[in-house]
């Protein structure tokens, strides 16, 4: 069995996000790159299958060279290799066909994506990834167990959830719940020392397209200061919110 | 080229987020100077009070095979009707559904796909959109001159506009295939009553501040009065005081409701990236140097277990007058 976890390399959640070139790019200065949460999550659980399995487990990340620590972690948490798609993922709908260009020969029976990266949450690759590769997509995918190649999987509805079956091959885009935030593994010395020696393959990106460009960004405007109101004159509050707020 | 919306129904009838969608598109339409055609799919009774927000047309789909939602099947349904309806432009809310779907489309009609979409286009050659992006701490604008467009549009982003007008309705079909079915739907476990999160106009949630999981019958109260979502903090639904589907902020749900309660929550970076397009905040929380209070527009500094019962009450003889 073969496992394909596709990894975005994002700013750490406690990032103050700001602009450069005239609110043109994204000002990486002072930035902690993570492996973005939603995919950690998705690593996790195949990293459980492995052990279970003794399935073989690649990550893969579309970027330049500067994302490779991120795949390196990933591999020190215990991924077998690992694969670059040397290009600027600028595009969702160029990273998802690069991904497919590689993936399509290599017959993955699995492949674990985050539901959306943290940075541009766009939750376009998954869904594009497995429409090219023609393989059911779970989105927002919470719960996994395997039983040969038949794989009951649970799914987040709006105001629940669903529980579906279905053979392998799939693409699940997960989320918190696939495994729980205890669950998550923090790379040992060992697995460190052991991710140095382990494969990373540089694949050049093929012929790309880009279907959307980022024009500017904003940041959003500054609060006005905040009313504060007497915790014993509740019901200013509730006037306010009436008056005020129009909200009730 | 006609611009076609997804009328998303939940379990056979609309709700606000499809009259937004439907505005949206008819808008949209209007901007590039065509008309707004809508697909509703397993439900027909409704169909004809999409004119009233502005849809030209609808078309129906009915087919036993697509009685329960399937992203697969749904995905190429909406293909087929935008081919039927010479759609250039598919609008999509961005609710679960529609983030399921909305992909497959968008690769399927190798269309330039836009997601969390929050206005109408600032221009319309090329195609800019303002969207929310490092979640919800930026938005960004983005352009396509992609020939074939998806746009994903944020739920309690848009305006609901009532045009009063009137449309035609006309049956379309589509039977799922083989391939749509390689998935197979065993069990639905939905709360029942509940609001749904991101499309709550109003929402109550707590935090770490509320000490146990025993305390949160006064939240509840709360939300109820209010007809209210509850929602919580990160660090309760990782040690189980309260169900995951309910975390809201960057690695759980971003929600933009009308009016956003938050009680016992001190504000940190990542629960306000998924809540500060609220508009309109209330804290309330024992320490005046929460961070909080800063992103809020009003706060309480005070104790939850003696402030919430007061504003319940207070609530409570709020609605009794008016």
């Amino acid at each position: 069995m073969k496992i394909l976890v596709c990894i975005s390399h994002v700013p750490d959640t406690t990032s103050k996000i700001n602009f450069t070139n005239n609110n043109t790019e994204f000002d990486s200065n002072g930035i902690t790159f993570v492996i973005n949460p939603y995919d950690e999550f998705g690593l996790t659980r195949a990293m459980k299958i492995k052990e279970a399995t003794g399935a073989s487990l690649t990550v893969l990340n579309v970027g330049p060279v500067s994302t490779e620590p991120t795949l390196r972690k990933a591999l020190a948490i215990g991924a077998d290799d690992a694969v670059r798609i040397d290009a600027e993922p600028t595009d969702a709908a160029d990273v998802a066909r690069l991904i497919a260009d590689y993936a399509k020969d290599q017959n993955y029976d699995l492949i674990i994506t985050g539901r959306e990266s943290i940075d541009y949450n766009g939750g376009i690759v998954p869904g594009m990834l497995a429409t090219h590769l023609d393989i059911p997509f779970v989105n927002a995918c919470i719960g996994f167990e395997l039983e040969g190649t038949k794989a009951t999987v649970i799914r987040e509805i709006d105001g629940g959830k669903e529980t579906l079956e279905g053979n392998l091959p799939m693409l699940l885009a997960g989320q918190k719940g696939l495994v729980d935030e205890k669950e998550l593994r923090i790379p040992a010395m060992r697995g460190i020392m052991m991710a140095r020696k382990k494969p990373l393959t540089v694949v050049a990106a093929g012929e790309t397209t880009k279907q959307t460009l980022v024009v500017s960004f904003e940041l959003p405007e500054v609060k006005a200061a905040c009313t504060m109101i007497d915790a014993g004159n509740v019901e200013q509050l509730v006037e306010l919110l009436h008056t005020e707020a129009k909200v009730i | 080229m006609a611009v076609l919306v997804y009328a998303e129904s939940w379990n056979g009838s609309f709700k606000k987020a499809t009259y937004e969608a439907v505005s949206y598109a008819a808008q949209l339409a209007n901007k590039l100077g065509t008309e707004a055609i809508a697909l509703t799919i397993a439900n027909s009774d409704d169909a004809a009070q999409l004119g009233n927000y502005g849809a030209s047309k609808v078309l129906v789909l009915t087919n036993d095979s697509l009685n329960t939602f399937n992203n697969q099947a749904y995905a190429n349904a909406i293909v087929a009707a935008a081919e039927n309806a010479g759609a250039d432009t598919i609008v999509i809310s961005n609710t679960n559904k529609g983030k399921s779907v909305a992909p497959i489309v968008a690769a399927k009609r190798e269309a330039g796909l836009i997601t969390n979409v929050l206005e109408l286009p600032s221009s319309t050659s090329p195609f800019t959109v303002k969207r929310k992006t490092f979640s919800s701490k930026a938005f960004a604008n983005y352009s396509t001159n992609a020939a074939q467009k998806v746009i994903s549009i944020t739920p309690n982003a848009q305006e609901v506009v009532a045009t009063g007008g009137s449309t035609t309705v006309e049956s379309f079909d589509y039977t799922a295939t083989e391939s749509d079915n390689r998935l197979s739907s065993i069990s639905i476990d939905r709360a029942t009553g509940k609001v749904s999160l991101t499309e709550a106009e109003l929402v109550v949630s707590a935090g770490r501040g509320l000490k146990g999981p025993e305390n949160w019958g006064m939240i509840e109260e709360l939300a109820d009065v209010l007809g209210a979502a509850t929602a919580c903090s990160k660090p309760v639904a990782d040690i189980g005081w309260r169900p995951h589907g309910e975390h809201v902020g960057q690695t759980g749900i971003a929600i933009n409701p009308e009016l956003y309660i938050a009680i016992g929550i001190s504000g940190a970076i990542q629960h306000l990236a998924g809540v500060n397009s609220s508009k309109n905040i209330v804290v309330i929380n024992t320490d005046p140097e929460a961070p909080f209070f800063k992103a809020a527009d009003y706060g309480i500094v005070g104790d939850a277990f003696e402030v919430v019962p007061k504003l319940i009450d207070a609530l409570k003889v709020y609605k009794a007058n008016n």
